[in-house]
């Protein structure tokens, strides 16, 4: 297991700056492994809304539940996209669309990890681990590490140690790099919106906060939390970084990637355009970027969990259990919305609030790994810990 | 822990390190820095000799511009002087270090005090920050780097022989800034005839770059001859006038005022309260300019004890930052650019009355939203650890409630941790 020094060297020189710049919250972190499969994995932090995502516009019971926030029907101008008659795309998820046409997108929908908890950072340690307790390496760091050893060696390179932090799911045995551009983000507005209201009272730094802020061509309403105007291009160039990495014949094959702004409290309908957008744009460039690589490609993006059914008193919704998983790459065989749905009638959600959840997130994981990698139940059952009981899904890649 | 242990931390010191044992006594912690020997080291302890030696190589070689061995000195020192505050165990004292090297700025603007500037902490600052201020007048006014930066190497006395000889003259600029920034300070009311009277004390205090090892030097030869008159005291000639002259200076009743007041604008609050002002003023008259003492005095001010009067500076912020998510300085990269990209570079005032000691000076819009963006690069610092834990280890009862309630439902640690370094209540110290 060696790190990938070719390109992420020519990249060095960045990482001084950008581990002391604000770089948003978008991070690469990559590994080498012994196939010519490329695996991402994309941690959405901060509870994507999976019915906002992918919106069972079908069920009968969504109406009541969230009227006020529901895209206008497929066909419509700005409507949802048509998954087949029952789910619908949000609007500014075109490029999954596209994706989805071309059968290269699976969604698994009431999807939730086997862990109960509702706080994001106990959640997300869960989620990475692949476990319901905290550990010390991740799940994707203990794929690599049961990757046969390789059978050619490939370019050395020494560790990175470098000031950006690699997610836990990465981190672990097997050596990993990680970098973030330089410049290309700042903090998501949403942050700014927080820290601006944290400050509010303040005589001295809030107004100067806030004037700041406007200086730099944020409004008022930006700050009171909208859209992202300023860093919608840097999970893209990331994702496009990690592209161009991963295309390479002696690159990294795994790689994590990280997307924020998904804690939708207040206002959901505007709040969480930019991020789904941002990642649209993310997986069309990292496809684009990927070249002919693509047909080797996996790639799953996955939350912490779910958000409330119900619309909240602030147009938002609050934590929730079950959510969206998406799989996208030419290996992916895709075009269809695999899905056991649970209803979002009376006496269908879980404790009277959340999407119940029906296939367990470890199976996913299982089965892409499964069928992507060629990894076996001991190895699966190593790399996700007391999933004995879980079988991987079959049939999520093509064979 | 109480607030008054919360506020011995952050106001009196550069705020803890992590999860440091707390002191049991804050007071007595304090009080006991001020007593114990100083234990900063430096793999390569700064000396002015070797900063000169530097110099001297360079305006020999002419490197380009950031190739210069005067450069990467003040680079490799400037950098370690941080990393031994991010882990002084005893942040009160280094306060006092930053305190007095503000007060006696030098300026590495001025290229050629790039590397001596570390020195001149090292040399002239540190050792006196508990001693008296007579004696770190001194030494800093005979140091290669005050004398470079304020222009006394070039200062000549008109009717002496170099005067006569090569018919250049007097530079003022340090004499006037010991009066003014210094030592008495306008309260004094001196004049014109002060300052030129001042200056001609002065001449021939300047340095030999050619000796080995190079250094301070007296130059009898530009020395103006002559008794000179400074505020009606009378002066010999000679280097023993200007040592007479200093200590004159440093144990005038308007040097202790003015000290006092700035020691309480820095401790206390931007608009420094009279009273406390005089109790400071009072000790540093009773004590001969004890600087200890004052430190000492300045605990038991009542004022002092209130919390978030003080805008942290960038400088301090950062410090604050660093040792609160308990980063190793090693692996924050590139500390000298923080500093210059929030405005405060280290040792790089723009004028020779440092860095604003007063909030409104730091607290400009750029500078804010810079502060934040930077906070928000770091936080991602925080790795898998317990933001609101740390929260409570770094200010105790001083975090607010809704601080803590928006750490708690920020959507990452990573924004959690960017909420309690942009809070106001870590803005301030």
């Amino acid at each position: 297991m060696h790190l990938h020094k070719t390109p992420i060297a020519r990249r060095t020189a960045l990482l001084g700056l950008a581990a002391t710049a604000a770089f948003g919250r978008t991070t690469l972190a990559l590994a080498n492994a012994p196939t010519d499969r490329r695996l991402v994995v994309i941690v959405l932090r901060g509870a994507l809304d999976g019915m906002a995502a992918v919106i069972p516009y079908g069920d009968p019971a969504l109406a009541s539940l969230r009227g006020e926030i529901l895209p206008a029907s497929p066909g419509q101008t700005d409507g949802m996209l048509d998954l087949g008659g029952f789910y619908g795309l949000h609007p500014a998820l075109s490029g999954l669309h596209a994706m989805y046409r071309a059968n290269e997108a699976l969604i698994v929908h009431a999807v939730a990890a086997h862990y109960r908890v509702r706080s994001h950072f106990e959640a997300q340690d869960y989620l990475e681990s692949g476990t319901d307790h905290r550990m010390t390496s991740g799940w994707l760091n203990r794929t690599v590490t049961a990757l046969p050893p390789p059978t050619t060696k490939r370019p050395e390179g020494e560790a990175l140690a470098v000031g950006v932090s690699v997610p836990l799911l990465l981190r672990g045995p097997a050596e990993v790099a990680n970098w973030a551009p330089h410049g290309v983000a700042q903090p998501a507005p949403d942050l700014y919106a927080a820290i601006v209201a944290l400050n509010q009272r303040d005589p001295v730094t809030g107004p100067a906060i806030r004037q700041g802020l406007l200086a730099r061509g944020y409004s008022d309403s930006v700050m009171a939390a909208d859209t992202q105007p300023k860093d919608k291009f840097a999970f893209a160039a990331l994702a496009r970084s990690a592209g161009e990495m991963l295309r390479a014949d002696d690159g990294p094959r795994i790689a994590a990637l990280e997307l924020g702004g998904w804690d939708t409290h207040t206002a959901q309908a505007n709040r969480l355009r930019g991020p789904l957008k941002q990642l649209d744009d993310g997986l069309v460039a990292l496809k684009a970027a990927l070249g002919p690589a693509w047909s080797q490609t996996a790639v799953l993006a996955m939350t912490e969990f779910g958000r409330t059914a119900r619309v909240n008193g602030t147009k938002g919704t609050d934590h929730g259990t079950g959510t969206v998983a998406f799989m996208v790459g030419g290996a992916v065989a895709g075009g269809r919305v695999k899905a056991t749905w649970p209803g979002l009638g009376t006496g269908q959600l879980l404790e009277n609030r959340d999407l119940a959840p029906t296939t367990d997130l470890r199976a996913v994981a299982k089965g892409l790994l499964a069928g992507h990698l060629g990894l076996g139940a001991p190895a699966l059952n190593r790399i996700f810990p007391d999933s004995d009981a879980v079988d991987g899904l079959s049939g999520l890649i093509r064979t | 822990m109480d607030t008054r242990t919360a506020q011995a931390l952050v106001r009196f010191g550069l705020g803890r390190r992590g999860g440091e044992p707390l002191p049991a006594d804050p007071a007595a912690w304090l009080l006991d820095q001020l007593r114990q020997p100083d234990q900063t080291r430096f793999d390569d302890p700064p000396t002015a000799a070797a900063g000169l030696a530097a110099l001297r190589e360079d305006r020999m070689t002419k490197p380009p511009p950031g190739e210069s061995r005067s450069r990467a000195l003040f680079n490799a020192q400037a950098t370690q002087h941080l990393a031994n505050a991010i882990t002084s165990p005893a942040p009160f004292r280094e306060r006092l270090v930053w305190f007095w090297t503000n007060h006696f700025t030098v300026s590495v603007k001025r290229g050629a005090c790039a590397p001596v500037a570390a020195a001149f902490v090292e040399e002239a600052i540190r050792p006196h920050v508990t001693g008296r201020f007579g004696d770190m007048l001194l030494a800093v006014m005979r140091h290669p780097a005050m004398l470079l930066y304020l222009d006394n190497v070039a200062s000549i006395g008109p009717d002496s022989r170099a005067g006569q000889k090569t018919h250049r003259g007097l530079n003022e600029n340090l004499a006037r800034e010991c009066l003014e920034l210094h030592t008495v300070s306008p309260l004094a009311r001196y004049t014109q005839s002060d300052v030129t009277a001042f200056a001609n004390i002065l001449t021939g205090w300047s340095i030999d770059l050619k000796a080995d090892p190079p250094g301070f030097r007296y130059r009898p030869f530009a020395h103006e001859p002559g008794e000179q008159t400074l505020l009606q005291r009378p002066f010999p000639p000679g280097e023993a006038g200007g040592v007479a002259a200093l200590t004159f200076l440093a144990n005038h009743p308007a040097t202790h005022r003015f000290l006092a007041a700035r020691l309480v604008r820095h401790f206390v609050a931007d608009d420094p309260p009279p009273d406390a002002v005089r109790v400071i003023e009072g000790v540093l008259r009773d004590t001969g300019g004890d600087l200890g003492a004052a430190s000492a005095a300045l605990l038991t001010l009542h004022a002092a004890w209130t919390p978030g009067t003080k805008l942290r500076t960038p400088m301090e912020y950062v410090v604050a930052s660093i040792r609160t998510l308990d980063v190793p300085p090693a692996r924050v990269p590139n500390l000298i650019g923080i500093m210059a990209g929030l405005g405060q570079p280290l040792w790089g005032a723009p004028a020779p009355n440092g860095w604003s000691d007063q909030a409104a000076d730091w607290a400009g819009p750029e500078s804010m939203v810079r502060r934040v963006d930077w906070a928000t690069g770091f936080a991602g610092r925080i790795g898998n650890r317990d933001v609101e834990e740390i929260a409570a280890n770094a200010l105790g009862p001083l975090l607010r409630p809704e601080t803590r309630d928006a750490i708690r439902h920020a959507g990452s640690r990573r924004d959690a941790a960017a909420l309690l370094l942009t809070s106001p209540e870590f803005q301030r110290r």
